[in-house]
């Protein structure tokens, strides 16, 4: 089994010198996820990275509806060989295939679906799975949201299509920081009670920890064993934007600033190079 | 001469024949719609194969975004519902999710124009040719009468990419033949003549037709093209055309800013310009009325394009 822990120290590493870089995109989210971004793709999907199919037929698909943390899918996508990870250096560059926010204009391996506009993920992951049972592949659709994206109302047509159709083949995972770009969620606008608005909608909640590799197989062990419950999954996940820095954790300020030379270098050292840097 | 007609039909239900047969035709094809089944004719569909049927609810944002899901696997999905709620309350969905992404996703909108009648501005949506052409990746599509939408809708079950299909709700003539060939793309000359050219998209082509009776009555041969594709846009079918006449009309109804017009001017204004005149809805919205009342009010009926003909013609060199 892979070693999770190390390929999570790596990404993070990636995701710091990519936004360091151009001096711009999402650090903070995409450090909260580097840890179930790194679960997925080396542990729980099905999935062929070496040979990409826009429609995955009998491969779970992953969408991204909270695009704006590209640099943790981008790296963890290269680190499981959907495309070279050299590319990595290319992010939010000219004529890049690494768009600031996730497209498939340019053909990038391992992306089916545009996103960057908050609130749409859920329905396309809907489509998709609806498309799925449609083929007889019992292969899952999996869908990530950011907690302030609830605030969409586009999110909450899906929920309700979801719960009342019986999407059963689908998995929501909500990345639960109460961060968001304007200050905490539960300032800006609350969302919660968080898991009873998912239960009243028709979804069966979970509760994870985003920085626990053991939550995330004890929880989706739970999901697994109640596929045939007839209801779509949602997964509450609890993470710390900015996590694995520390001077990045604990604020929001981090959810769209870049570090500078000094700062890259002071997190860097927070974080062992376990596979060699890009 | 009398004009030629096969009866009166309104364009949605060729909309509705035309899914019905794809049911039969193609597997692969999907229909969802937001609350409007028997508005868009697609009660045919639902009864026949109710397992490619989806009942989205009042909730177009979502059946957007269900949509282009759904073509990842490989189905072509027929999204239906109003003009309004299939464009501008769903741009940026249709934006993200369809356009940019390029997925296979059909958007069928019916009820478009000042012609849906007494429900009133919040639903003549008369903006939503600009906004759909103004999108990279789509293709734009406003047949002329039942036989017209009813081709039409078959042939972009084939075409690869986004569409948007635009239709009606009144009930107008049939002069399309039934077997007769529907080319995305590919401009209808319905009537050759010399001095002025008539270029129309949806009911108003029928009105096209009548004007070009009428013109030629006072002595000026009018010569008729049914632009049924507004993008991408048939310019060596313009350009021929205006090279013989040296004037032209655009007619639809629609806003003049952003329309099948402003797509013909620009294609004019690049390689030959010509005195142009529009007839279009200029910058307002509709109001509640019968459908000819409002054609009548807001100056999109027959004698609106004999007397923008007159008026091209009179400025030419």
């Amino acid at each position: 089994m892979a070693d999770l822990q190390a390929i999570a120290s790596q990404v993070r590493r990636d995701i710091l010198r990519m936004v360091h870089a151009v001096s711009s995109g999402h650090p903070g989210g995409s450090l909260g996820c580097a840890d179930l971004l790194t679960y997925f793709y080396n542990e729980r999907l099905t999935i062929n990275a070496r040979a990409f199919s826009m429609d995955g037929l009998n491969e779970d698909l992953f969408f991204l509806s909270n695009g704006h943390i590209s640099p943790v899918w981008y790296s963890v996508l290269a680190r499981s060989g959907f495309f070279p990870i050299e590319e990595l250096a290319t992010f939010r560059k000219i004529s890049s295939r690494l768009q600031g926010h996730p497209s498939v204009d340019k053909n990038l391996p391992g992306i089916r679906m545009a996103s960057g506009s908050l609130g749409q993920g859920l329905s396309v992951a809907i489509g998709a799975a609806t498309t799925k049972k449609m083929q007889a592949d019992n292969a899952m659709v999996y869908c990530l949201m950011g907690d302030g994206e609830l605030q969409e109302g586009q999110v909450w047509e899906a929920a309700m299509y979801a719960g009342s159709k019986k999407i059963t083949n689908l998995i929501g995972i909500i990345d639960y920081n109460n961060r968001q770009i304007d200050g905490d969620v539960s300032d800006v606008m609350g969302i919660m009670p968080l898991s009873d608005k998912w239960t009243a909608f028709g979804w069966d909640v979970y509760h994870m920890d985003g920085h626990s590799f053991d939550s995330m197989r004890e929880v989706f062990a739970a999901i697994d064993s109640n596929k045939s419950n007839g209801m779509p999954k949602m997964i509450i996940m609890k993470t710390e934007m900015g996590k694995g820095v520390d001077f990045m954790m604990g604020t929001h300020k981090w959810h769209g600033s870049a570090p500078n030379d000094e700062q890259l270098a002071t997190a860097l050292a927070q974080l062992p190079e376990t596979l060699g840097d890009y | 001469m009398a004009l030629k007609t096969f009866g009166n039909k309104d364009t949605r239900s060729g909309f509705g024949e035309g899914l019905r047969l794809l049911g039969e035709t193609n597997p692969d094809v999907v229909a969802l719609c937001a609350d409007l089944t028997g508005s868009l004719k697609m009660d045919a569909f639902q009864k026949n194969h109710p397992d490619r049927f989806f009942q989205i609810g009042i909730a177009e944002a979502n059946m957007i975004g269900i949509a282009a899901g759904m073509t990842i696997g490989g189905k072509i999905p027929f999204t239906g519902t109003f003009a309004n709620f299939s464009t501008s309350r769903v741009y940026d969905q249709i934006r993200q999710s369809i356009a940019y992404s390029r997925k296979n996703v059909k958007i069928c909108a019916s009820h478009a124009g000042l012609t849906l009648g007494e429900d009133g501005a919040t639903h003549q949506v008369l903006e939503d040719i600009g906004m759909m052409r103004m999108l990279p990746n789509m293709t734009v599509v406003v047949p002329a009468d039942y036989n017209q939408t009813l081709q039409a809708t078959l042939a972009i079950a084939a075409w690869d990419g986004p569409v948007y299909l635009r239709f009606g709700r009144p009930s107008v003539p049939i002069f399309t033949p039934e077997d007769a060939v529907f080319q995305i793309g590919k401009a209808d000359l319905l009537v050759q003549g010399t001095d002025v050219t008539l270029i129309a998209c949806g009911h108003m082509v029928w009105k096209a037709l009548e004007a070009q009776v009428q013109l030629a009555e006072k002595g000026i041969s009018a010569e008729v093209i049914n632009m049924h594709t507004i993008k991408p846009l048939d310019t060596e079918a313009i350009l021929s055309s205006v090279a013989k006449t040296g004037c032209v009309v655009t007619a639809e109804e629609h806003m003049m800013n952003g329309g099948l017009g402003d797509a013909v001017a620009q294609v004019l204004a690049k390689n030959s310009p010509a005195s142009q005149e529009f007839v279009a809805v200029n910058d307002t919205f509709g109001e509640s009325g019968t459908p000819n009342e409002l054609l009548k009010k807001y100056h999109l009926e027959t004698t609106d394009i004999v007397l923008a003909a007159e008026r091209a013609v009179a400025r030419k060199n």
